[in-house]
């Protein structure tokens, strides 16, 4: 199958100039930088590429949003990787940086943005290091700086390391950050294609969207567009975590059987197919897939959404049967709660009632009336926030309730787990 | 907010020169007239300078190197869980127990350091050389379970590895 993001990834020394340029690197920015601004965003319009952070945004569309005047434009990627489940930015990170520099340099040239930033979280210290390593072999190069290539271009990059926050990997949540603030997200619009960092116009994208540019650019976005299925084209990567015999980060085509995916790559579940209880199919924001759905649905944008949930990151959180389902979400409630930054009253409070209301029924104290305690809590919550993290802590909790309320009943009736 | 603790040495924090110049490299990141943005990687160098932690005197401190009201370095320290707002031991070991850890048995992870520490989550040694913190996902999950001592990650642990690598420590 098509590798695009991690096809150096299995070179020794793949993080390094000399191993990235012997594969062919930085032959992408030389043909684009022949290219205008406006053929390179209509080339990543023609792919087709959907942001890969989770909201999956036309990634082309977005470049076009940029406006033409004066203003100083910026570029930032968003390395803030903290969707739990997720894992799979580490890995483009740490053995091929230059690709992703070299799809920033790219996109900076597209929507003429002469600054770019790398916001990394915090905890990926080793990580940051190889990016920065990577940064300055690529001004030493001259692929950086104030004239990338001899063409009199500019593109200055650098690295942010954030500080332990998971609302910062929204990306308003960022802008604030990078400028030196606490993460809250800001109100849209104005959004940040129009007023983002210092109050310029901004795109910001995820690791993998920037690390496939390149490739979009060196073989065209109709080739891109060829892989993977209908609006949902090209590769993706799936971070497959839980109950599987072989975890790992999978980069596959879109629209792949998610049983495909499972029994394929991650080695199958353990203890076999028929040991499945559920997936959770896109991080910890995105409603659990029961097992009759996982012999079905496929990985692509649509597919997930029809079936209730998200493809979001591509976290593929697999889960056996010995999982107590009230157990598992009680903890992702405990940690929406942690992370909430406490702007907006719905998600303050109501994060803190899920994840108590949560707990009491994990604990064999809670009564019937609570699970629909929990619904209206979370109904509370969706749809009125200033950001998606309130969204993210209901979604969870709705999705398990409707896929295994009766396990919740269960756990309120007898004071305890029915599986264990 | 958490409170603020004073430093007990009663010595004013202050950069060395090597660490000055880390500054600068650091200014030269961000346009000439936001420098602000600079207070988090200021921040970051500051704990690993003055012993892993951030005394209100160090955050004071940081608020003149970076030109910010002393309130909103609080402000950023504060929200922000990495800054360390007390003291913490010479290892700083902390242990993932989100969903996809959890799914691998982070528990008995968990269990395992209790033990061998002898230390509940959020306590120190009392000789200064370890605290024990329970952390939200560290995004390294396909190599559940994981945990992360100072810069570095530490995977697919079992609780006889975990021993061993506690032993090891310097």
């Amino acid at each position: 199958m098509t590798k695009i993001v991690y096809k150096h990834i299995h070179l020794e020394n793949s993080h390094t100039l000399a191993v990235y340029k012997s594969a062919g690197g930085y032959q992408a920015l030389e043909k684009a930088l022949t290219l205008s601004g406006d053929d390179i965003i209509d080339e990543v319009k023609r792919s087709g590429i959907r942001g890969r952070g989770g909201a999956g945004f036309p990634a082309g569309l977005k470049w076009s949003f940029i406006p033409k005047d004066d203003r100083a434009k910026y570029l930032v990627c968003n390395a803030d990787e903290g969707e739990p489940g997720t894992c799979k930015d580490r890995d483009i990170l740490r053995y091929v940086p230059h690709q992703l520099i070299e799809g920033m340099i790219i996109a900076g040239y597209a929507v003429r943005a002469e600054r770019g930033y790398i916001y990394i979280r915090g905890e990926f210290y080793r990580e940051a290091e190889r990016v920065q390593a990577a940064i300055d072999e690529a001004y030493a190069a001259g692929y950086l700086g104030d004239n990338v290539m001899g063409r009199g271009v500019r593109f200055d990059l650098a690295v942010h390391r954030g500080g332990g926050a998971y609302v910062c990997g929204e990306e308003t949540g960022l802008i604030e950050s990078l400028e030196g603030k606490k993460g809250q997200p800001r109100l849209k619009p104005p959004f940040p294609a129009n007023i983002g960092l210092y109050g310029g116009p901004t795109v910001i994208n995820n690791v993998e969207t920037l690390t496939s540019v390149p490739d979009i650019i060196l073989n065209g976005g109709a080739w891109y567009s060829s892989l993977g299925v209908d609006k949902s084209t090209g590769t993706k990567v799936f971070a497959v975590s839980g109950h599987v015999n072989k975890p790992g980060n999978y980069e596959v085509e879109l629209g792949i059987p998610l049983k495909v995916l499972l029994e394929e790559y991650a080695g199958g579940i353990r203890g076999g197919w028929d040991n499945l209880k559920g997936v959770i199919p896109g991080g910890a924001s995105s409603p659990v897939l029961t097992k009759t759905v996982c012999e079905t649905v496929t990985m692509d944008y649509d597919a997930i959404s029809k079936a209730g949930s998200m493809l979001g990151s591509g976290a593929v959180i697999v889960l056996d049967r010995s999982v107590c389902i009230v157990r598992a979400i009680a903890r992702l409630s405990r940690f929406y709660r942690h992370e909430s930054c406490g702007q907006c009253s719905p998600c303050r409070e109501g994060t803190g009632w899920l994840s108590q209301i949560m707990q009491r029924i994990e604990q064999g104290k809670g009564v019937r009336e609570d699970i629909d305690l929990l619904l209206s809590v979370a109904g509370n919550i969706q749809g009125k926030t200033i950001c998606a993290l309130g969204d993210a802590a209901a979604m969870p909790v709705v999705g398990a309730i409707r896929a295994f309320r009766e396990e919740f009943e269960y756990h309120v009736e007898h004071g305890r787990c029915m599986v264990a | 907010m958490s409170e603020l603790q004073k430093s007990s040495s009663g010595v004013p924090p202050r950069f060395s020169e090597e660490a000055m110049r880390q500054v600068e490299v650091i200014f030269q990141r961000y346009p000439a007239d936001r420098r602000e943005s600079a207070v988090m990687p200021v921040l970051h160098l500051a704990q690993r300078e003055f012993g892993g932690w951030l005394s209100q005197e160090a955050l004071d401190y940081v608020a003149t190197i970076v030109g910010m009201p002393p309130i909103r370095v609080y402000e950023v320290a504060t929200f922000y869980t990495m800054y360390n707002l007390k003291p913490v031991g010479k290892y700083h070991i902390q242990v993932c127990t989100n969903i996809s850890c959890w799914l691998c048995d982070s528990d008995s992870i968990a269990q395992a350091l209790r033990n061998k520490l002898q230390l509940s989550f959020g306590e120190s040694s009392s000789d200064g050389r370890f605290t024990l913190s329970e952390v939200e996902c560290l995004g390294a999950c396909i190599n559940a379970p994981m945990l992360q001592i100072n810069d570095d990650y530490y995977e697919n642990l079992t609780p006889a590895k975990v021993s061993e690598i506690i032993d090891q420590l310097p």
